[in-house]
């Protein structure tokens, strides 16, 4: 291991032209994403094939290679492949095809066209990734080489100029000016609460007290959030590139990364990427010759949202129970065991590496006045393309879920967009228009947060939304202070009442003012924030809530307690396919007599309603009104399937 | 240095926190997590003030927020009256015996006019007479030297107990009974189960 390691920039581009060199320019290379979302749909199986495939029909090495990488961010479509140089993209890649993958693409040049994304607008097939509307709309400046790095070997990283951030400023720059740098570019925290980052870093490297911290955060927890694990897994080298720029700046010797237990993959890499960085001299003592010193530890948390707060990550790091402490003197000041500590979120560090190299101007070009940058979301939910999506801080909401998501899915309305997790707060459709920027979102009530993003239809209930996020806090909540605990206990039960129609119409009082305590006096920003999806809602659908109460009526008909199905007999053609469905043998009915729902033994599963072919639509929902009675035995069907 | 509370100036010490810069001017906090001989712990909000700095109002637990000079604080107002309140008539279903409540929170339920019967209907738990002030278990720890009582679980399943193995000193010390602000560990504690208490005991729930 003594060869591998750098002691100067020059041995380390070196290294790089080494490595280019090595590198056939005709040789394809076919990527195969082994993110968790298509490791889930078996693309690790695909890869293996695939290896085995290429040298079962004898394709040599230096013709082709097979690569895996991290998430490309396309989730929706995997397993996806991309092969290079052409940059053809394969979406939804089965195992039975691999064998013509390698002996028509990889042999011959010649595309599958089974396999090619399928536009849905416009109903053309798009054999380029960069082409497919999805990732063209987006700014990948931190995810885009996801798609060309095997995050297990740091020389990918290397060849596509990694760590040559950490060379310029180890060589070409003060600590003073790396911070100048970062201040300049106005970066603002990406995990949620938008503090600039520059500002943040002057506080600990000011702070009275050795040694001094560095910390990435990667305890993602809000549910349907995963960007940071995708970097992490996909690309760790640009993360640890960038705390030791920041922990130069600092004046830091230790750093410490706080992975989540729930993402094994992003843990191992992160072991395997900090290995071989000091393998090569980057981590260590002495790194590139430069005598600065810095040495990472990664701590494996033990699985809690709260753990993610900036105290109880600490906490955690010191080996106590992750629970949040009062901070009204900063982390950055006094945060591991007393001493001056920077945390920050994975995403942000990622950030610094593209500062330094392209510079502070460059980086405050791309956005809005006071968010620069790009920011990745993901975006899940009722939308058509859900995946990773990285794009310009000051696009508006609308472009991103309709020109990069592709919309709502089945014809459905928009209703809202969740942003920010479980504090953040739903946005409604008549601020579709508003750009992604951390001071608009906090304007409407939401905020910016880690960058969750879920879309919600006409289906979805507001009150059931607001439900799902309280009880999401209250079985994360540390428990340790009053109005967390026992307010998010009672929002819940509150909340849970009128999704059932036991509301009371003092409720809504009751809830905003429980959600106001919450708000002034909770102890960390879990209970500070966790009230957001409630007040929202309420904001902006306050006739939701009071339908529920008032009327016992669920009016997106998604409340299970206040909804009821029926089959309208003048619609139904007995085509069996709700009855064969239906789990509880709820739906009676033959061929050609008109199906009807035995109100008792329906389970409200929403099954018959979604199968129930489009073009009939006999199966409807019924929510505050009468039910019709059923229709009477052995009624023969109305309505033809044919000719109508 | 110098700072305000509630219109008075007050003068303290730089170490001090708010609530003992108050408490030293005879302005009276009330307060149900905070115990002099411990580190501040800022659980029960109940001591919750505005504090005003650079024309910035904000709400902080005036048991660990530092001195500042200048400061201006408000430990009564509308916005502080209502979170005192508020916490109570949550707090009160847990630490309800018999319809009622006792001690510092009757005191405080009565002065802001709580009223302890309103979220009952929403309370689906058990009272047990806890309300995880944590003076017990920080006592425990900061002034005896022992780690006999801990926290055990999370959000509304947050308990404490006795670890079986460190509590038998407890029968001597008993440190614990006369800091309880409910009255749980002396109504409640029966000295003989420590020894017979262990881990598996809560997590099964038979205890």
């Amino acid at each position: 291991m003594v060869g591998k390691r750098l002691s100067s920039p020059q041995e380390l581009e070196q290294l790089r032209k080494h490595i280019l060199s090595r590198r056939h320019t005709e040789q394809t290379v076919i990527t195969v994403c082994t993110g968790t979302a298509c490791q889930t749909y078996g693309s690790l199986h695909v890869f293996q094939a695939l290896t085995e495939e290429i040298k079962r029909q004898g394709l040599a090495a230096s013709v082709v290679t097979a690569k895996p990488t991290g998430c490309h961010g396309f989730c929706e479509k995997g397993p996806v492949i991309v092969i290079f140089p052409q940059e053809i993209c394969y979406v939804k890649v089965k195992l039975a095809d691999v064998p013509e993958i390698v002996s028509k693409t990889l042999a011959q040049g010649e595309i599958i066209d089974r396999l090619l994304y399928l536009d849905p607008v416009t109903g053309q097939k798009i054999a380029r990734d960069p082409e497919i509307p999805f990732y063209k709309n987006q700014m990948r400046l931190l995810l885009g080489n996801n798609r060309y790095i095997n995050p297990r070997d740091i020389e990918d990283y290397i060849a596509l100029g990694g760590y040559h951030a950490l060379c310029k400023a180890l060589f070409q720059m003060t600590p003073e000016q790396v911070l100048q740098e970062i201040k300049k570019s106005n970066l603002r925290g990406r995990g949620g609460g938008g503090f600039p980052t520059g500002i943040k870093w002057e506080t600990t490297r000011n702070a009275p007290g050795e040694p001094k911290y560095v910390i990435v955060n990667c305890d993602e927890g809000d549910p349907g959030a995963y960007m940071d694990r995708s970097l992490m897994e996909g690309n760790p080298h640009s993360v640890l590139e960038g705390l030791i720029i920041g922990a130069y700046a600092i004046g830091s010797h230790q750093g410490f990364i706080y992975v989540r237990q729930e993402y094994p993959i992003a843990c191992e890499n992160t072991v395997e990427a900090i290995k071989q960085a000091e393998e090569y001299g980057l981590l260590g003592e002495n790194i590139l010759g430069s005598g600065f010193d810095f040495s990472v530890k990664i701590h494996c948390g033990a699985g809690a949202f709260v753990s993610g707060e900036s105290t109880a990550l600490m906490s955690a790091i010191e080996g106590k129970v992750g629970e949040p402490k009062m901070k009204y003197i900063h982390t950055a000041v006094s945060g591991i065991k007393g001493k001056p500590s920077c945390l920050n979120n994975v995403e942000t560090w990622a950030t610094v590496p593209l500062i330094i190299n392209k510079g502070a101007e460059w980086f405050a070009s791309i956005g809005t006045e006071r968010s620069k940058g790009t920011k990745i979301f993901s975006l899940v939910g009722k939308v058509n393309n859900t995946g990773l999506v990285e794009v310009p801080m000051g696009m508006t909401l609308r472009r991103l879920i309709y020109d990069i998501g592709g919309g709502i899915p089945g014809g459905k309305k928009f209703k809202a967009v969740q942003t920010g997790g479980p504090s953040g707060g739903v946005i409604p459709e008549q601020y579709l228009d508003t750009p992604i920027d951390f001071d608009e979102l906090t304007r409407l009530g939401s905020m910016m947060g880690s960058g969750g993003m879920v879309v919600m239809d006409e289906d979805t209930c507001m009150v059931d939304t607001a439900r799902f996020f309280i009880n999401f806090c209250c079985e994360e909540s540390c428990g340790k202070c009053i109005p967390c605990r026992e307010g998010l206990r009672i929002l819940r039960e509150i909340l849970t009442a009128i999704c059932e129609g036991r509301g009371r119409d003092e409720d809504i009082e009751a809830i905003e003012e429980i959600a106001r305590v919450m708000q002034d006096a909770s102890l960390c920003a879990l209970g500070t924030t966790a009230a957001n999806p409630v007040l929202t809602t309420l904001r902006y659908f306050r006739s939701e809530y009071e339908a529920h109460i008032k009327e016992k009526r669920c009016p997106a008909r998604a409340c299970k307690r206040l909804t009821s199905y029926y089959i309208v007999p003048e619609k139904c053609t007995a085509c069996m396919i709700c009855l064969r469905n239906c789990p509880t043998g709820a739906i009676h009915g033959a061929k050609n007599i008109v199906h009807w729902i035995e109100q008792e033994k329906c389970i409200k599963c929403n099954t018959c309603f979604e199968v129930c072919p489009p073009r009939f639509h006999a199966v409807t929902r019924i929510s505050g009104e009468p039910l019709p009675p059923p229709p009477s035995p052995n009624t023969p069907v109305l309505r033809q399937k044919r000719g109508e | 240095m110098t700072l305000t509370i509630d219109g008075k100036e007050v003068t303290a010490r730089e170490d001090m926190t708010v609530l003992e810069a108050a408490r030293k001017a005879g302005i009276h906090i009330p307060t149900l997590c905070y115990h002099q001989q411990l580190k501040p712990y800022g659980a029960c909000r109940i001591c919750s003030v505005e504090v005003e700095t650079k024309g910035r109002v904000r709400v902080v637990a005036s048991c660990g927020y530092p001195v500042e000079q200048g400061l201006v604080v408000r430990t009564r107002s509308p916005r502080i009256d209502r979170i005192r309140k508020v916490l109570i008539e949550l707090i009160a279903p847990t630490v309800m015996v018999n319809g009622n409540v006792s001690g510092e929170i009757k005191k405080i339920a009565t002065e802001y006019g709580a009223d302890i019967h309103r979220f009952e209907p929403q309370f689906r738990g058990k009272s047990t007479r806890c309300i995880l002030c944590g003076q017990c278990v920080r006592y425990c720890e900061e002034v005896v030297g022992e780690h006999a009582i801990g926290f055990v679980g999370r959000g509304i399943d947050r308990r404490v107990v006795f670890f079986p193995d460190k509590a038998r000193s407890c029968i001597i010390c008993q440190a614990c009974l006369n800091l309880c602000p409910t009255g749980k560990i002396p109504a409640e504690t029966d000295f003989v189960v420590f020894d017979n208490f262990s881990l598996d005991d809560y997590v099964s729930g038979t205890l």
